[in-house]
């Protein structure tokens, strides 16, 4: 089976670090992190209210799909997505391939800014993603879930 | 494929409920949905058509509680059953860490049990998982029907391996909660094992 995403610390800031300064730079609402199947890594901005667990799970079912109709016309994939709204926009983008950086901005900022701004992130992100996938085939890594005993399984569902 | 996340203490797993359609995969969800307490769940998003059959995918995330201090979350997920929205039910495997085959339990539908077993097969090997190998739980739905197949019937055609399997009745959630613990100890026991 693939091995599943570990998050350290270390890089967890990193990654807030980058994702808190493209909404400052951007001037975008919210920014999150998500990975492509559908795992919230991250939100900075105004995210308190919303559902970014939702969010997260469209954001790779539509990314998914995409991909998907990428592929039926002979392209790899759709790199990055823009969507319009009336008042808020949507800006999608695949980052070092394994993840999606999503903003969300409003006429505060521009299509032009935030595509300028996602690009210099992604690439900071794509870096940290590789130390990450680095850090996570070095022998010695193991799951913090290698020591759990059925016990522990058993008492979660012991209600 | 679950998502460890050290810095918020927070593991996250990926559940599939797959079957053929009407089989009763997003009635599974609704009952889970509806028997939760509001602090343990998120909102269930379904994506269907207007006659509400599943379009895309149907989802519901969950907290079940922590196991050593991590905060257990486990996102289910439906497919749509119908046989044309294939290239669907391949997107959403992406990641899968367990699977439920929901089987319909009524004779008619053996055909279409059989079919959407085979297409799991198949869509999970295209996504390098093979079926034999990740946690895996059979539900035989639909019991309360008249025209339905024995358990022993539905085993030796859709259970060979004899994964854990639950009879149910999902509208009124005879065997959901069962079904939905079993395949939730079998992910963490196969993280447990480094999976």
């Amino acid at each position: 089976m693939n091995p599943g995403l570990v998050m350290y610390d270390e890089e967890y800031r990193q990654i807030a670090g980058v994702c808190d300064r493209l909404t400052r730079d951007a001037n975008a609402k919210v920014v999150f992190l998500v990975d492509k199947n559908g795992q919230l890594i991250s939100a900075s901005g105004q995210a308190q209210n919303l559902d970014t667990t939702s969010l997260a799970s469209l954001t790779a079912g539509n990314v998914a799909a995409m991909g998907g109709l990428a592929k039926l016309i002979g392209e790899k994939e759709f790199p990055s997505q823009f969507h319009e709204g009336e008042r808020e926009s949507l800006h999608m983008s695949i980052v070092g391939g394994r993840v999606v950086l999503v903003v969300i901005f409003d006429a505060k900022s521009s299509l032009g800014l935030v595509r300028l701004r996602v690009k210099k992130a992604g690439e900071e992100l794509a870096r940290i993603f590789d130390s990450l996938a680095h850090k996570q085939a070095m022998p010695g890594a193991q799951s913090p879930f290698a020591e759990i005993t059925d016990d522990d399984i058993d008492n979660l569902f012991s209600e | 494929m679950s998502f460890i996340n050290y810095s918020s203490r927070e593991i996250n797993c990926k559940i599939v409920y797959y079957g053929p359609g009407l089989c009763g995969k997003t009635t599974n969800l609704q009952y889970v949905y509806a028997k939760t307490s509001p602090e343990a769940k998120g909102k269930m998003i379904s994506l269907a058509t207007e006659t509400e059959r599943t379009l895309f995918f149907d989802f519901l995330p969950l907290s079940l509680g922590e196991i050593r201090g991590f905060k257990t979350r486990f996102h289910l997920y439906t497919v749509p059953g119908q046989v044309f929205y294939d290239a669907s039910r391949k997107l959403i495997l992406k990641g899968v860490d367990g699977v439920v085959f929901v089987a319909d339990s009524q004779i008619e539908r053996m055909e279409a049990n059989l079919e959407s077993v085979e297409n799991l097969r198949t869509n999970l090997a295209e996504q390098g998982y093979d079926l034999d190998r990740i946690p895996y739980v059979v539900q035989y739905n639909k019991r309360d029907l008249p025209n339905i197949a024995s358990v022993e019937e539905l085993r030796r055609l859709l259970n060979p391996r004899a994964v854990p399997e639950y009879q149910a009745v999902a509208p009124t959630g005879v065997g959901v909660f069962d079904t939905l613990k079993a395949v939730a100890k079998l992910v963490l026991t196969e993280l447990k094992r480094g999976g």
